[in-house]
């Protein structure tokens, strides 16, 4: 991401004015004061976004698309304008690129539903990674079930690295579609994904990028990272639940029959024959989340207004510190070590399994996720049934990852 | 540390779970069944040797939170040797306890009223009546799985 002005590393997010912007880190939980570190699951939101939902039904509430009427311009324009925030956000080519769905597990499964089923036959292959999270894994299977295709997985290193020398063996020929995770929900490993697009793309395979932990981390500029299809949630960024967003390259949605029928979707409809809008309405039939698209735009340009260079700075400097605290827990061993990595920290405690490390800290007001993280095969791979994961935002402080580790201490001291 | 929490974790509790009891699979077993808990992925299997309406011997393999591993070892104690249908009421009976139904009124559990904490943390249940429901399927010769969902 390019610096607005000056020429020196970004500076550093004032953390305290930023929490005063989220009206429930102010919550008391069990007693305590709120440390919320359970931001892979979802994010919290900001008084701006919580307001333009509120505004949104106070003022300007009315159908989009139809009405002749002001509060339906109104909304659709608000509507509209999402659209385009969330272009320039990801840096797509144009805002008709930019097709509104629940989230990122129906992103998923409209590309595997109406761009690959189409497509593929028997012997085709289906890559993955053995990070992915169960939402790009399963659309995928039920896509090798109807068609006869095959799911191949890319090994991961001790490390919780992909294995780059096996994606080069497993990408070939019979590839149609590479679906990776930009950020590994329960290891924090950052792929590849250019490399991994310059493989696929040698072997004339598309590549869908499930960004869902990397959105609020990470600048995503889908041109420069070259993938086909980008898939990503308004909740893990800031914004509400129930809305997110795919992106699809213009001629690869263009060419998609719709996957679901209804209103807005169409451009005529007669009993004899029916034709479709072009995209992206071709794929948001029936009314939209519309408050959730607003949302998400004045979420997204939160985040653009701090600034994604300074929020990684931030939780570089966040997970260097929790790294070294809890390196310094005895019986505690991080799972995820990546060098390149995120702001997640998934862990085990030797004799405390971790939904008791989950229910120890929640009653210390420490909020984190403690299970499989909805990624069994990776649990799999490393010989545990599940981690306790601690996972950043740009809202949390040194002073949040110090009570993690003294509510771990409480733990280990409750279970001596 | 709060009282809850100090409820919850009783000396008893960490006992069971250190040290479960009865944690191996039977060679004669008459009925078995597994149990999962999605939620955390915690696996129990429950092995049972059956005959003349009495639980003679009982058995558990897998495990997973301290209240779980807890709760099937405390289990096989408090069922080894009681006739089926004895075991069946000490299951609604523990059932009541833990999910706090009827508020919570129960007969004698004896030691298993160690676990009654479990019902100020709504979210603990299932791990505290995962080996039961598994216990429950292996009665019914149900041979499939269950799930705690």
């Amino acid at each position: 991401m390019k610096l607005e002005r000056g020429v020196f590393a970004p500076a550093a997010v004032d953390v305290d004015r930023l929490r005063a912007d989220f009206p429930i880190l102010a919550e008391r939980v069990n007693g305590r004061p709120l440390v919320y570190l359970d931001n892979g699951a979802t994010t919290q939101k900001p008084r701006v976004v919580i307001d333009a939902l509120a505004s949104y039904y106070e003022h300007d509430n009315a159908n989009v698309h139809r009405g002749v009427h002001t509060l339906s311009r109104r909304a659709t324009d608000a509507y509209d304008a999402a659209r385009v925030t969330v272009q320039r956000f990801v840096n797509a080519a144009s805002p008709d690129e930019i097709v509104f769905v629940r989230g990122t597990t129906e992103a998923i499964n409209l590309v595997a539903f109406s761009h690959a089923r189409p497509r593929l036959v028997p012997g085709d292959e289906i890559v993955v990674t053995a990070m992915e999270h169960h939402s790009n894994i399963v659309p995928w299977q039920l896509a090798c079930e109807a068609t006869g295709a095959k799911l191949v997985v890319i090994p991961i290193d001790d490390t919780g690295a992909l294995r780059m020398d096996r994606a080069e063996e497993l990408i070939g020929p019979r590839t149609r579609v590479v679906a990776v995770t930009h950020v590994s929900n329960a290891l924090g490993s950052i792929v590849p994904v250019a490399r991994i697009v310059e493989l696929a793309h040698r072997h004339g395979a598309v590549v869908l990028v499930d960004g869902a932990q990397a959105v609020s981390h990470v600048a995503v500029d889908v041109q420069a990272l070259g993938c086909d299809f980008y898939a990503f949630s308004g909740h893990k960024i800031f914004g509400p639940t129930g809305i997110g967003v795919l992106w699809g390259r213009a001629p690869l949605l263009a060419a998609m029959p719709p996957w679901q029928g209804g209103g807005d979707m169409i451009r005529t409809v007669a009993f004899e024959k029916t034709t479709y809008a072009d995209p992206p309405f071709r794929f948001e039939a029936g009314t939209p989340d519309i408050a959730g698209a607003i949302g998400l735009a004045v979420a997204l340009d939160y985040v653009a207004g701090i600034g994604l260079d300074a929020i990684a700075a931030h939780e570089e400097h966040l997970l260097a510190h929790a790294t070294q605290r809890l390196l310094a827990i005895p019986g505690l061993t991080i799972v995820g070590t990546a060098v390149d990595k995120a702001s997640i920290v998934s862990f085990t405690v030797d004799g405390i399994h971790p939904h008791d490390i989950g229910t120890v800290l929640d009653q210390e007001g420490v909020a984190i996720r403690a299970g499989h993280h909805c990624a069994m095969p990776v649990m799999k791979r490393f010989g545990i049934s599940g981690t306790a994961r601690a996972s950043f935002a740009l809202y949390n402080s040194r002073a949040d990852v110090d009570a993690l580790a003294a509510g771990i201490e409480s733990a280990r001291r409750l279970f001596a | 540390m709060s009282g809850d929490l100090r409820d919850l974790y009783q000396q008893l509790v960490f006992d069971h779970y250190k040290r479960p009891r009865n944690h191996h699979a039977l060679d004669d077993a008459t009925h078995h069944a597994e149990g999962h808990n999605p939620l955390c992925g915690d696996e129990v299997t429950v092995w049972l040797d059956v005959a003349d309406g009495v639980v003679r011997n009982v058995g558990f393999e897998g495990g997973g939170c301290a209240i779980a591993t807890a709760s099937a070892s405390l289990m096989t104690e408090a069922i080894k040797g009681r006739p089926v249908a004895e075991v069946q009421r000490i299951f609604d009976e523990f059932h009541r306890m833990v999910t706090g139904k009827e508020n919570g009124a129960h007969g004698d559990l004896g030691k298993l009223e160690v676990l009654a904490g479990v019902r100020e943390f709504p979210v603990r249940v299932k791990c505290a009546t995962l080996a039961w429901h598994t216990l429950h399927a292996a009665l019914e010769r149900e041979s499939k799985s269950v799930s705690t969902e």
